[in-house]
């Protein structure tokens, strides 16, 4: 058990620079294709410090799953370093628990069999990891649905358990692929204020890969900006926001100017995303 | 299959129950006005009438046993080799790409005409006519199965790499229960491929159960007690099918 969750809550000034947890150096993927070679993420590198809240934005294609299975060690084809305190990524490293963006829950579990599964294959004792999952559900806001199956939740409902089920393992690193990108907006903002709080509960590591500027600014330490094809690091915007935050942040001022500044960064790249898929598909129609 | 259209919808099996009792009338009428010639089809009123002579005096609930054994043994054999099958080809892409072709022809070939192989092979027994149903019934099961298993969403295979799942923990936790709810299709397809051809085959080699039963009274000519037989199979195979359908729904909660 990790001792993340023991630890007291950290003052609720800024992150002090704390030591180096993850790091991504010069990562370089290019996806064979009949029509040769795609460059999906081109030269990035990042760190993440430990109990660091760090988001990485960007426009659709953009390679920001990519980065997302390469750091989670699905995606092991690829030049550069990832490593995990100081150990290199080449595989599924169990310090990272993964959010997928598609629902990923297992439609034939309940939910506290879908939250244990994690403490099912360290072979804890049946009791013990039913009160462990328990104590997660509750984390995420779902008492009183531990016996019901997914397909009898709504969309939200069932990102929370994906979320509870990938805590429950954990992990020194949270790494989340767009997790509310299914949900409508006051969802997704209640949902952020979930996730924020948890993240200040347990002090825990997060990574999380959003195209959402809000959900970013609203959530983050830190900001990269990730420019269009091929995917590669345009900014790193610090967000100098009071903790704990909620989602009341969003009306502030200083909120605003960070939302402005990256949607600056972002329209550009946005833009150009957008007339290129244009001429691709004028490309289709006049062939 | 929609959570509405499962529940007991009363208006909806009315209806159906009023299709054949309209059907069944529209027949009498033909029959008894003369439109069809009665020596070929009796009327429904006869058959009817004949139900309790083929029950009583044919000795009904032996022959039934008998073809229900014959079912039963086929669909353990089925559900093993079949599940076996499916998952070796899921397994080893190349014998998939090698078999998978061959064995959707073999689902639609009437192996049922093979019989006198079958007859030489094991004689004229009972396990011709289980190994005629269980052959004529392996595809469907195989390729379910296959199918259930490669149609298992990435997504969910990447959670368990993304917990470190074992090859085998992967296949266990992941992909048979992903892989269930179509494999029970396949099974439920591989138990109506195997009573057809038994019945079919018992009819042919005349011996066993029920398709004996329909042979023997055919040849006696007795018309309307081989109709009632008919209706009896077709009665019997409704029971066996609505039970396995709810064995299949209870076995898989909320899915
Ligand atoms: N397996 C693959 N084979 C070929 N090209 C791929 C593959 N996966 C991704 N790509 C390409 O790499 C680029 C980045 O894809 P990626 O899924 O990482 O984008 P994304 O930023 O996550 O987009 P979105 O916000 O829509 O999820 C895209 O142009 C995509 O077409
Ligand atoms: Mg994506």
């Amino acid at each position: 058990m990790s001792a993340s969750s023991a630890t007291a809550p950290r003052s609720a000034s800024p992150p002090q620079p704390g030591e180096a947890i993850l790091d991504v150096d010069h990562l370089h993927v290019a996806f064979q294709t009949p029509d040769g070679p795609v460059i999906a993420v081109e030269d990035v590198s990042l760190t993440v410090r430990k109990g660091e809240f760090l988001s990485i934005i960007g426009p659709s294609g953009c390679g920001k799953s990519t980065v997302f299975n390469v750091v989670g060690g699905l995606l092991t084809e690829h030049e550069g370093r990832v490593s995990v305190a100081g150990e290199t990524i080449v595989g599924p490293h169990p310090s990272i628990g993964m959010v997928f963006q598609e629902e990923s829950t297992f439609p034939w579990r309940t939910v506290i069999d879908n939250v244990a599964f994690p403490l099912e294959l360290t072979g804890m004792p049946k009791a013990q990891r039913l009160e462990r999952a328990r104590h997660f559900i509750e984390m995420v806001g779902l008492q009183g649905f531990e016996r019901r199956y997914p397909g009898e939740l709504s969309g939200g409902m069932r990102q929370r358990v994906s979320l509870a089920r990938t805590l429950a393992s954990e992990p020194k690193i949270l790494l989340m692929d767009e997790p509310f990108a299914a949900l409508d907006e006051q969802t997704r903002l209640l949902l952020g204020d979930k996730v924020l709080q948890i993240q200040q509960e347990l002090q825990q590591t997060t990574l999380l890969i959003t195209h959402n500027i809000t959900e970013a600014v609203q959530m983050s330490d830190r900001i990269l900006v990730m420019t269009y094809r091929p995917g590669k690091a345009k900014r790193i915007v610090e967000i100098d926001l009071p903790r704990p935050r909620t989602s009341e942040i969003v009306g502030s001022e200083a909120f605003g100017r960070y939302v402005a500044q990256i949607w600056a960064d972002l329209r550009e790249e946005a833009s150009r995303g957008l007339t290129d898929d244009e001429t691709s598909r004028n490309r289709g129609s006049a062939s | 299959m929609s959570k509405a259209s499962r529940g007991p919808n009363a208006l909806a099996f009315a209806v159906g129950i009023g299709c054949l009792v309209v059907f069944l009338l529209v027949m009498e009428a033909l029959i008894q006005f003369g439109f069809v010639n009665r020596f070929i089809i009796p009327p429904p009123s006869e058959v009817a009438m004949s139900f309790e002579r083929v029950i009583v005096e044919e000795d009904i609930l032996h022959r039934f046993l008998l073809t229900a054994t014959e079912c039963l043994t086929a669909g353990v054999m089925l559900t093993v080799f079949g599940v076996i099958g499916g998952v070796l080809l899921h397994r080893f892409k190349l014998l998939q790409q090698a078999c998978e072709t061959w064995i959707a022809a073999a689902a639609s070939a009437p192996v049922v005409l093979m019989y006198p192989l079958f007859l030489v092979i094991f004689g004229r027994s009972a396990w011709t006519i289980i190994m005629i149903g269980f052959v004529a019934a392996l595809p469907p099961v195989i390729l379910k199965t296959l199918e259930g298993l490669s149609d298992t969403r990435r997504v969910l295979v990447n959670v368990g790499k993304s917990f470190n799942l074992t090859p085998m923990q992967s296949f266990w936790k992941i992909l048979f229960p992903a892989a269930l709810p179509t494999i029970f299709v396949g099974i439920r397809l591989g138990l109506i491929f195997a009573l057809i051809n038994i019945v079919g085959v018992e009819f042919l080699i005349n011996f066993g159960g029920l398709g004996q039963l329909i042979n023997e009274l055919a040849e006696r000519y007795d018309l309307a007690g081989t109709y009632a037989a008919i209706c009896f199979v077709i009665l019997v195979s409704v029971v066996f099918f609505m039970s396995l359908e709810r064995i299949e729904r209870w076995l898989r909660p909320a899915h």
